[in-house]
Parts: C-alpha cells; sequence; structure tokens
C-alpha cells in the first residue's frame, strides 16, 4: 500500500514541524548552560533526548491512526508525539516546565501525557509495552475501535517486559503493534554488543507474530510497511513485531560528547538525513513545488515560534501545586 | 438490613468482585490461577463459571506484562482488578506499579485516572521462606500515588474491596493469608465474621477503633489486629484496659484517630508483621509525636519483624513473628513504669 501525495505531503509536514522543534530546543536549551554545562541551569532543565533523524519512523506509522488509536511512546518522544497529533503548545510549556504545559509541568520532557489524543510515555526503557497491550486489551473487551502502538528503542528488545508483552498480546491476540526504533546505540553502547540478533524483528518469531523488518529510514516505506500490521490489529488478528532502522543524529541526550560512535558514522548519517532526502523525492515527482515547500517550511516554523513564545510567556506553576494530582479526583 | 451470611475474607472478596462485575462492565480480573482453580488464596473462587474467560483472564507468569497492561487498560477506561499472588512477586514487576501505576495520574496533570486495584497475600508463620512471606505494606506505601488497604476481616475486607475497585486512584489490597479463611493455611477464627449481602463500601484511610480501652493504645493492621484483641481479653484478667486501633489503610493513614486514642491513654504500642525498620511503626510515633512530643506517659513501644530476611524452621520463624505474648509482655512493662 503506497501513500497517496496527501498522506505523504503530512508526513513531510510532521517531520518538519519535528525537525524545526528540535532545532529551536537545541538553541534554548543551550541557554543558561554556557559556558559551564550544568543541566540545572536554562529555561530548559532537565535530560533532553533529541529525535531528529527518526522522524520517518513517527510520521510513517502514525499516519495510519487516528485520534481514538492509543500510542506510548519512549524517553525520545518528541517525533511521536507530533505525529500523533499531541497539541503543540502545551508540549512545548511541559517541555518548559510551565503551568499550561500538558500536565502543568509535572512530567516533563519524558513523561508527556495528552488525553485527548491517547498519548503517554514513559522514561524507562520498554516500560510502554505493558500500557500499550492494556490498551489494546481494553479496547477489544470494550468492542471500541481503536488498535496500540508501543514505541521502543533497539535496547528495549533484551528488556524483560519486551518479552513478556510480546508473549500476552500474542496469546491474547490483542489489536497492538510493537514498534521498534534501531538507531544502533543504547546510550554508548552498540547494538552489536548488546544483542544477540542482528534483527529484533527476527525474535517475533518466538511470540507467534509477524516480524517485520524496514531498513530504510523512509516515511513512504515505513508507511508501506507497516499498513498490513494495522489492517490486522483492526481486524482483530493480533499483534506485529516491527523493527525499522533509523538513525540518532544527535547523541543520547544534550551534552553527549558522542565519542563512543566509530570514525566516520556520525558524518555519514548527516548525510542521509531522511528530512533532505525525502524533500527531495517529493519534489522530483512533483508532489510539492520547491514555493510549496517553501510555505510548509515557514508555516511549520511559524508554529513552533508561537508554541516556544507560548511556552516562555506561560507561568511558572505555583510551588505547591506539586501538591496536587497525586491521586485521581 | 439485609441479611448477613458469616463469610471468610477470601469469600467476601469474591463476593465483593462478582457484584461489582454485575454492576459494571468495565471491570475484569487478570492474574496467575485466578479463572478455574478460583485464586491461590480462593478469592475469586466461583467467578470464572459466572463471568467466563474474558471477564476472568487467567495470565502467564508474566507478571511486568500483566500490571503493566492493567495500567493502560485502566487508562483507557477498564476497571481491572489484578491479582499478584504472593506480595513478594513484586520485585520482578515494581517499575509497572510505581513508576506506571502509582505515577500517571500525575504526570497527565489530573487528566488520566487509573482506576486499578492489585491484590496480593501476605504474610507468614507457616514455614513457606523467605520469599512467600512477607507483609512489605511500608515498600508500598512509602511510595506516592498508590492506596494501600489491609483488612483483618471478612466484613471490612468486602467494603475495602468495593471501594477499592470503585476508586479512580490505583490501589494496592494486601489480604494476609493466614486471615483468608483457607484451612490449610491456618484459620484465624476472628477473621470470620457476618458480611451483609448486599453491596456496601468502607472509606479507604479510615481507623477504626475495634474495642476501646483507657490505659494503653496499640496500633495495627491485618493479623496483628488479632494478636492485638487476644493480648486485650487477656490483660483484662489484669484489669488492664487495651483500646485496640486497626488501622485498615495505611495509606491514606488516619493519624487523627490514633492521636485522639493517645490523647486519652497516653501509651501506644504499634504491632506490625512487615520489617522493623524504615516501616509503619516508626511512621506512626513520628505522626504521634510531631503532634505532640509530650503525649506519651511512657516511650512507646513496637512489636515487629526483626530485620532479616524471613527464615524457613518452625522456631525460628515463629520467634521472629510478633505474636499475642509479645504484646501482653509489652503490655506490662509499660503499665509498670
Amino acid at each position: 500500500m503506497l501513500p497517496t501525495n496527501e498522506q505523504r505531503r503530512w508526513m513531510y509536514r510532521n517531520m518538519l514541524i519535528s525537525r524545526y522543534m528540535e532545532e529551536r530546543i537545541e538553541t534554548i536549551y543551550m541557554e543558561g548552560k554556557k559556558p559551564i554545562f550544568n543541566m540545572a541551569n536554562g529555561p530548559i532543565p532537565g535530560e533532553m533526548h533529541l529525535s531528529n533523524g527518526q522522524e520517518p519512523c513517527a510520521v510513517g506509522v502514525c499516519c495510519h491512526l487516528g485520534t481514538e488509536d492509543i500510542v506510548t511512546a519512549t524517553h525520545r518522544p518528541h517525533h511521536i508525539a507530533i505525529a500523533k497529533g499531541v497539541d503543540l503548545k502545551k508540549m512545548m510549556a511541559e517541555i518548559f516546565g510551565k503551568k499550561t504545559g500538558l500536565s502543568g509541568g509535572r512530567g516533563g520532557h519524558m513523561h508527556l501525557f495528552d488525553k485527548d489524543v491517547n498519548f503517554a510515555c514513559s522514561g524507562i526503557i520498554a516500560q510502554g509495552m505493558g500500557p500499550a497491550v492494556g490498551a489494546a486489551l481494553s479496547r477489544k473487551l470494550q468492542r471500541k475501535s481503536g488498535i496500540a502502538i508501543a514505541y521502543i528503542g533497539e535496547g528495549a528488545a533484551n528488556q524483560g517486559a519486551f518479552h513478556e508483552t510480546l508473549n500476552l498480546a500474542s496469546v491474547w491476540k490483542l489489536p497492538v503493534i510493537f514498534i521498534i526504533e534501531d538507531n544502533d546505540w543504547g546510550i554508548s553502547v552498540a547494538k552489536s554488543t548488546s544483542t544477540s540478533v542482528s534483527k529484533n524483528s527476527d525474535r517475533a518469531a518466538a511470540y507467534g507474530m509477524p516480524g517485520i523488518f524496514i531498513k530504510d529510514n523512509c516515511p513512504d516505506q515505513i508507511f508501506s510497511a507497516t499498513a498490513a500490521a494495522v489492517e490486522q490489529a483492526r481486524c482483530g488478528d493480533g499483534p506485529t513485531l516491527i523493527e525499522i532502522k533509523t538513525s540518532r543524529l544527535a547523541g543520547h541526550f544534550m551534552g553527549d560528547a558522542e565519542d563512543y560512535r566509530p570514525k566516520g558514522e556520525k558524518e555519514n548519517l548527516l548525510k542521509n538525513d531522511p528530512i533532505p532526502t525525502y524533500r527531495q523525492a517529493l519534489l522530483d515527482e512533483d508532489v510539492i513545488t520547491i514555493e510549496e515547500d517553501s510555505a510548509l517550511v515557514q508555516e511549520t516554523q511559524q508554529l513552533i515560534e508561537d508554541a516556544i513564545t507560548f511556552a516562555r510567556e506561560s507561568d511558572e506553576p505555583a510551588p505547591e501545586e506539586a501538591l496536587e494530582h497525586v491521586f485521581a479526583h | 438490613m439485609s441479611a448477613t451470611n458469616k463469610l471468610t475474607i477470601a469469600r467476601a472478596m469474591a463476593e465483593s468482585l462478582a457484584q461489582e462485575m454485575r454492576t459494571d462492565p468495565n471491570v475484569f480480573i487478570m492474574g496467575e490461577d485466578i479463572a478455574q482453580l478460583g485464586g491461590v488464596f480462593g478469592n475469586t473462587r466461583g467467578l470464572y463459571t459466572e463471568f467466563g474467560e474474558e471477564r476472568i483472564r487467567d495470565t502467564p507468569i508474566s507478571e511486568t506484562a500483566f500490571i503493566g497492561a492493567g495500567v493502560g487498560a485502566a487508562m483507557d477506561g477498564m476497571r481491572p482488578v489484578v491479582e499478584l499472588m504472593f506480595v513478594d512477586f513484586f520485585g520482578v514487576c515494581f517499575d509497572a506499579i510505581y513508576n506506571l501505576m502509582a505515577k500517571n495520574i500525575y504526570f497527565s496533570g489530573g487528566h488520566s485516572n487509573v482506576p486499578m486495584v492489585i491484590m496480593a497475600s501476605t504474610g507468614g508463620g507457616y514455614s513457606d521462606g523467605g520469599q512467600h512471606s512477607q507483609c512489605l505494606y511500608a515498600t508500598f506505601a512509602h511510595l506516592p500515588g498508590m492506596k494501600v488497604i489491609a483488612p483483618s476481616n471478612a466484613y471490612d475486607a468486602k467494603g475495602l474491596l468495593t471501594a477499592a475497585i470503585r476508586d479512580n486512584s490505583p490501589v494496592i489490597y494486601l489480604f494476609h493469608k493466614g486471615l483468608q479463611g483457607m484451612g490449610w493455611l491456618g484459620t484465624e477464627p476472628a477473621a470470620i465474621n457476618q458480611v451483609p449481602e448486599e453491596n456496601y463500601q468502607l472509606e479507604i484511610g479510615k481507623a477504626k477503633t475495634v474495642i476501646s480501652g483507657t490505659d494503653i493504645t496499640i496500633v495495627s493492621i491485618g493479623m496483628g489486629v488479632h494478636h492485638a484483641l487476644k493480648a486485650a481479653h487477656e490483660l483484662q484478667k489484669d484489669d488492664i484496659s487495651i483500646e485496640v486501633i486497626d488501622l485498615c489503610s495505611l495509606v491514606p493513614l488516619d493519624r487523627q484517630h490514633i492521636i485522639e486514642s493517645v490523647n486519652k491513654t497516653g501509651r501506644l504500642i504499634v504491632v506490625d508483621e512487615d520489617y522493623h525498620s524504615y516501616g509503619m511503626s516508626g511512621e506512626i510515633f513520628a505522626s504521634v509525636i510531631e503532634h505532640d512530643h509530650t503525649i506519651f506517659k511512657t516511650p512507646p513501644q513496637r512489636i515487629t519483624y526483626p530485620d532479616i530476611p524471613i527464615p524457613f524452621s518452625r522456631p525460628m520463624e515463629q520467634w521472629a513473628l510478633p505474636s499475642t505474648e509479645k504484646i501482653i509482655h509489652a503490655c506490662l512493662t509499660m503499665k509498670e513504669k
């Protein structure tokens, strides 16, 4: 199944939003952190995991989804949140820790929750998988439409939760899809030195479900290769494990010197940046014109600037608001 | 007043679960051996026949997966009740409990609820060794975002479980094996009491004065309440008047109820089958002292499980456990001061 031109424009647009957001965060994050890097300083404190390079994994899958579908993401969640339709302003305000953020500053960049579009994430490796399986079970039991998607990194495939949830999803035939974003690195440890198989998608066989390997970090390929899995989940035919070879263009987190990368790898990755590549493909195939592209770039940049302004101008939460929402009302 | 039946905690729990499942189609149960077997400790007996395999779901032995799944189902509008057979097994799935279940309401800024119950058995005394006999009350109570309750009798067990299922926050429901009314685990007769047939709920976070007295306040939960009641009965013969408080809930903790009692008696003993240090007893002492450091006529005492893994051998385990004799001894020495 090939994406329509409208879908391709949607994917491109969301990749641009994500990329521009990451570029702006990269700059803003360093405010107050120079010349001496201190994670606690600046308008965006804490760890920051950028997802630039991995945008195709988000848009290629989420292009099949609607608001009612459930997505759980990882500690590197921005691109997925954007593709799932999380409110940009509230997300940015949450990243800044402001009162107007998704959870009023209680979650931060690793804990983005937007109930309106059924998006959640967890900062603990592989631990978004259980909730996705549970959401899928909930849809099945309630006979409600909607499927669940759990995004994980390739490092999560060595976690117990990975194996337990794959088995459970398969034995209960749940409408859930597991997406592995394989960027080859678990912080500084290469996949080749940590993982017993070269393709984690091969592990699907152990759990009686289809395993799909997508070798190109390209939205169109990801869209096409995931279509059948989405269809299978929607029809009640059970889960699929999908692995996408992608690239982490930045370090694990901001401040990571990336000395562990082999010489030349970074340059190679940057040469194959999926966004300029996709832009060129859309131009070559007359899906967009140069004028449309410039307008789109401008529009997406404006969206992010508006979100940043909103976040910057929003109030800090009152300290004692920290006491609220420990329990449900 | 509706009809009542004398029930064990196990049967009272099953009755609550059945009634809530009849009322609310979003309630379902999953866990290990809860379907045809009816739960190792009997608390889901009969439910599989009535509700079938879709709503009474036996799981693989994959606690991380099914407790995590409980979180996802709860956040998507269901009311899962999840059985963790022995509380000691929490170690293999704790992330799903304290990082997901207990934090997602907060992380969502209150936009998502997590109406989920984890039922788990606690307690030893029957030589099941150090990985199947712990209470771990304080472990859960220490970490914010989950309510923690532990009934001591069937009436409370039913009312508190119903309240837990209806609660929009996650609740850890700890039932003591020795109180379940399963013959093979030993049976505490006083845990078996009259339970109304109708459904009712008890407020989570409310302690109960089980018997009133004027000399010494004994605060406990679960099995300890029964040790305290027996001690109080014996001490009556020596004209020592004991007030026994059953906390029922560790989170929220009914501090006011404890303080009022100690105000009256001036003496406090805490009985806790969980480990001694950094636990419930220390928390209760601190709560009273923070309120009024002059409140005590004598130093408070605690009868707890020592800071050792639970031994298998009968004489060693029985020596280490709280008991009626230890409570009586503590009361007598306290009264002499």
